[in-house]
């Protein structure tokens, strides 16, 4: 429990320098903002536009401490102000919506892929030079290592186009109401189908690969052949002595994996016009969308240290030596 | 590679009132190498009664674990058993399925390991690895294993209240016991115990081998002792072999191994440790190192490092021959002496 306290402060002075480079970053890069917004639209401005653009943006000419002080104020009220792109919509709002997609999407895929490639990795290693331990980690690594796009657009080209089985673009069917009710749910997973099947494809090997890795060097380990010996059954030596072990490094991978779920997936997501946080993402450097821009740094910081705090939790569950250091 | 006739009857084997509880004969196990197979277990052959203390003694490589987990199976490739037969209690090991394998160990034959350090799974209790083992063999209720796992803690040493420790919060010696413990569970006929105290200190150690001989004769299970700790092992044992290169050298009864070593390499592994009781003597070790068992060298595999071969060693390797009665020697020279005093 100490252990947890001390990891939670850990995290939330992580979370604190976070908040105080988002703020000043953008500060510290050179030009205006509202120059650089007004700049795209109209090709004369006048001093009055210019100052009406900067207080609708919250910029002033304060001292930057009175400035960090208002941000740290409103960041606590919840409040990144108006997107630019999705005018008048709150920053907050338009995020929640994208967020919603994001995690469905990325938490099943990496559900997926790491079940999946752990388990190929358990058995190859088990049955080492077997059929699965020969193809698939090979095979799966190849397919892996295409460029997130080219594996997306195949995907959408083959699935999508040529044989028309899935949609193609969209997290779900616009002319069901949304809710609850099955036909809505239902096109809601028909429209994960593809994103979701290039995710799990381009993570799969990698887990595969370093689960079989570790679950080599665990089966040499003194006390896989003793349960070995103390003849147990097969499934109860595989699971509860080797790969419970052998699955203490593929943690802090998942953690960082789902971290990782809020920012990566900008392709695939662009790809397939799916409305989470990447397809944001893109659509507010297009638009120079400060404010959003801004609340999505925000969410990704949030989502990764959030993440990591949850495998260490995790952690302690899984490897009783770390409960007491 | 069966150039060389099987062993004789190994003692006990044979004309004994009753059969020996293991019985290992003619046993080869090869590794294979990317360099060609190394012959790790060369016609090895003994048999240890009921009841009875077995030593294997030999330097590291030698092959003396690599027949520990022969016995119940549980070698790694690229390890294979290449030859001959292991019987316990009559039963055929070599030939046995999955199923029947699955449930002969442990019953039959238990055993500590190496390292005993790291022979416990650090992720779960010792409580539930005692248990899993009740559950698996005896059928055992989770509750009625937990309470049959405190009785076996106790008879260690250790309190019941540390089943729901875990290895990591335990002490060498604690751990040791616990894997002693879990070794004895199903009441084996045999206990293997592969250098089970090397990793402890002397004081701990004394303090568990008292133990383990005073279980056993509560239990009367019989022991395969392995060390290389000669001094140790002659305390210890009833009868044992000493292995050079994956060969039987010798092999007597400890004391006649101890008071009268025939084989050069015994005589050599007999000086390399101080003996804790008798006279002081001078510690003189063995020059060289192990052979390649890949490439070994012609004739006696210890040529190469023996001060007193002559040139029948290095061209037809000596068989185990008993030149006294129980004390078997594979040195042309100990053949010579027999001869002499026939």
């Amino acid at each position: 429990m100490r252990y947890i306290l001390r990891r939670l402060g850990f995290y939330l002075a992580a979370l604190a320098v976070a908040i105080t480079i988002n703020f000043f970053l953008p500060r510290l890069l050179p030009g205006d903002p509202a120059a650089v917004i007004l700049g795209t639209s109209a090709a004369k401005l006048t001093p009055e536009n210019l100052r009406a653009v900067r207080e609708a943006l919250g910029l002033s000419d304060a001292p930057l401490i009175q400035q960090y002080g208002l941000y740290l104020a409103h960041l606590f009220r919840g409040d990144f102000g108006i997107s630019y792109t999705y005018f008048p919509t709150p920053v907050t709002k338009v995020i929640a919506n994208g967020f919603v997609w994001t995690l469905l999407l990325g938490s099943v895929s990496l559900v997926l892929s790491f079940a999946l490639g752990n388990l190929i990795g358990i058995y190859g290693s088990w049955r080492r030079g077997g059929l699965v331990d020969t193809v698939f980690p090979p095979l799966l690594i190849f397919i892996g290592s295409f460029p997130a796009f080219f594996l997306a657009l195949g995907l959408l080209y083959a699935f999508g186009v040529k044989l028309d089985w899935l949609p193609i673009s969209h997290a779900y069917n616009n002319r069901l109401p949304q809710g609850f009710n099955l036909p809505f749910l239902l096109s809601v997973l028909e429209h994960m189908v593809l994103p979701a099947t290039t995710s799990v494809l381009l993570g799969i090997g990698g887990w595969a690969l370093g689960m079989r890795n570790v679950m080599v060097s665990v089966l040499a380990d003194d006390y896989v052949t003793m349960a070995e010996a103390k003849g147990l059954k097969q499934i109860r030596i595989m699971f509860v002595y080797a790969a419970r072990n052998a699955l203490l490094p593929g943690v802090t991978g998942f953690g960082i994996a789902l971290g990782a779920i809020l920012s990566g997936q900008v392709l695939i997501e662009t790809v397939f016009s799916y409305p989470g946080l990447g397809f944001l993402l893109i659509n507010s450097v297009n638009g120079r969308d400060y404010p959003l821009m801004q609340g999505l740094f925000m969410m990704i910081t949030i989502g990764i240290l959030a993440a990591n705090f949850l495998v260490d939790i995790l952690y302690t569950w899984l490897d009783p030596r770390v409960r007491t250091g | 590679m069966n150039t060389k006739p099987p062993v004789p009857e190994a003692p006990g084997s044979a004309g004994g009132p009753a059969a020996p509880l293991l019985e290992v004969r003619n046993l080869y196990v090869e590794y294979l190498t990317p360099r060609g197979p190394a012959q790790a277990v060369h016609n090895v052959s003994f048999s240890i009664g009921r009841g009875q203390v077995f030593g294997l003694a030999g330097e590291s490589g030698c092959g003396k674990s690599t027949i520990a987990h022969s016995i119940l199976r549980v070698l790694r490739p690229p390890a294979v058993i290449t030859g001959g037969q292991i019987r316990v209690d009559g039963a055929d090991v070599l030939k046995m399925q999955d199923a029947e394998l699955e449930d002969f160990r442990w019953r039959k034959v238990a055993m500590v390991f190496q390292s005993a350090m790291n022979s416990l799974n650090p992720v779960i209790t010792v409580g539930e690895q005692i248990d899993d083992v009740l559950i698996r063999h005896n059928r055992l209720s989770p509750a009625q294993a937990r309470e049959r796992s405190a009785e076996l803690l106790k008879i260690v040493g250790i309190e019941s209240a540390r089943l729901k420790s875990f290895p990591h919060q335990m002490s060498g010696g604690m751990r040791q016991r616990v894997v002693i413990a879990i070794a004895l569970a199903l009441n084996p006929a045999l206990l293997i115990m592969d250098e089970p105290t090397t990793a402890l200190d002397v004081v701990v150690q004394k303090d568990i081998l008292r133990q383990i001989q005073q279980l056993k004769a509560a239990l009367g299970f019989s022991i395969l002792f392995i060390t290389h700790d000669v001094s140790l092992m002659v305390e210890f044992s009833d009868n044992m072999a000493v292995m050079y290169a994956g060969e039987v050298v010798e092999m007597a009864p400890a004391r006649e191994i101890f008071s009268n070593p025939i084989h050069p390499y015994t005589r050599g592994l007999l000086s390399s440790f101080p003996s804790l009781q008798g006279r002081r003597r001078k510690l003189t070790g063995i020059p060289g190192s192990p052979p390649d068992l890949v490439n070994p060298p012609s004739g006696c595999k210890f040529h190469p490092r023996c001060t007193r071969c002559t040139r029948l060693e290095t061209e037809a390797a000596p068989q185990l021959t008993e030149v006294t009665a129980g004390h078997w020697v594979a040195y042309h020279d100990g053949l010579r002496l027999t001869e002499a005093a026939a």
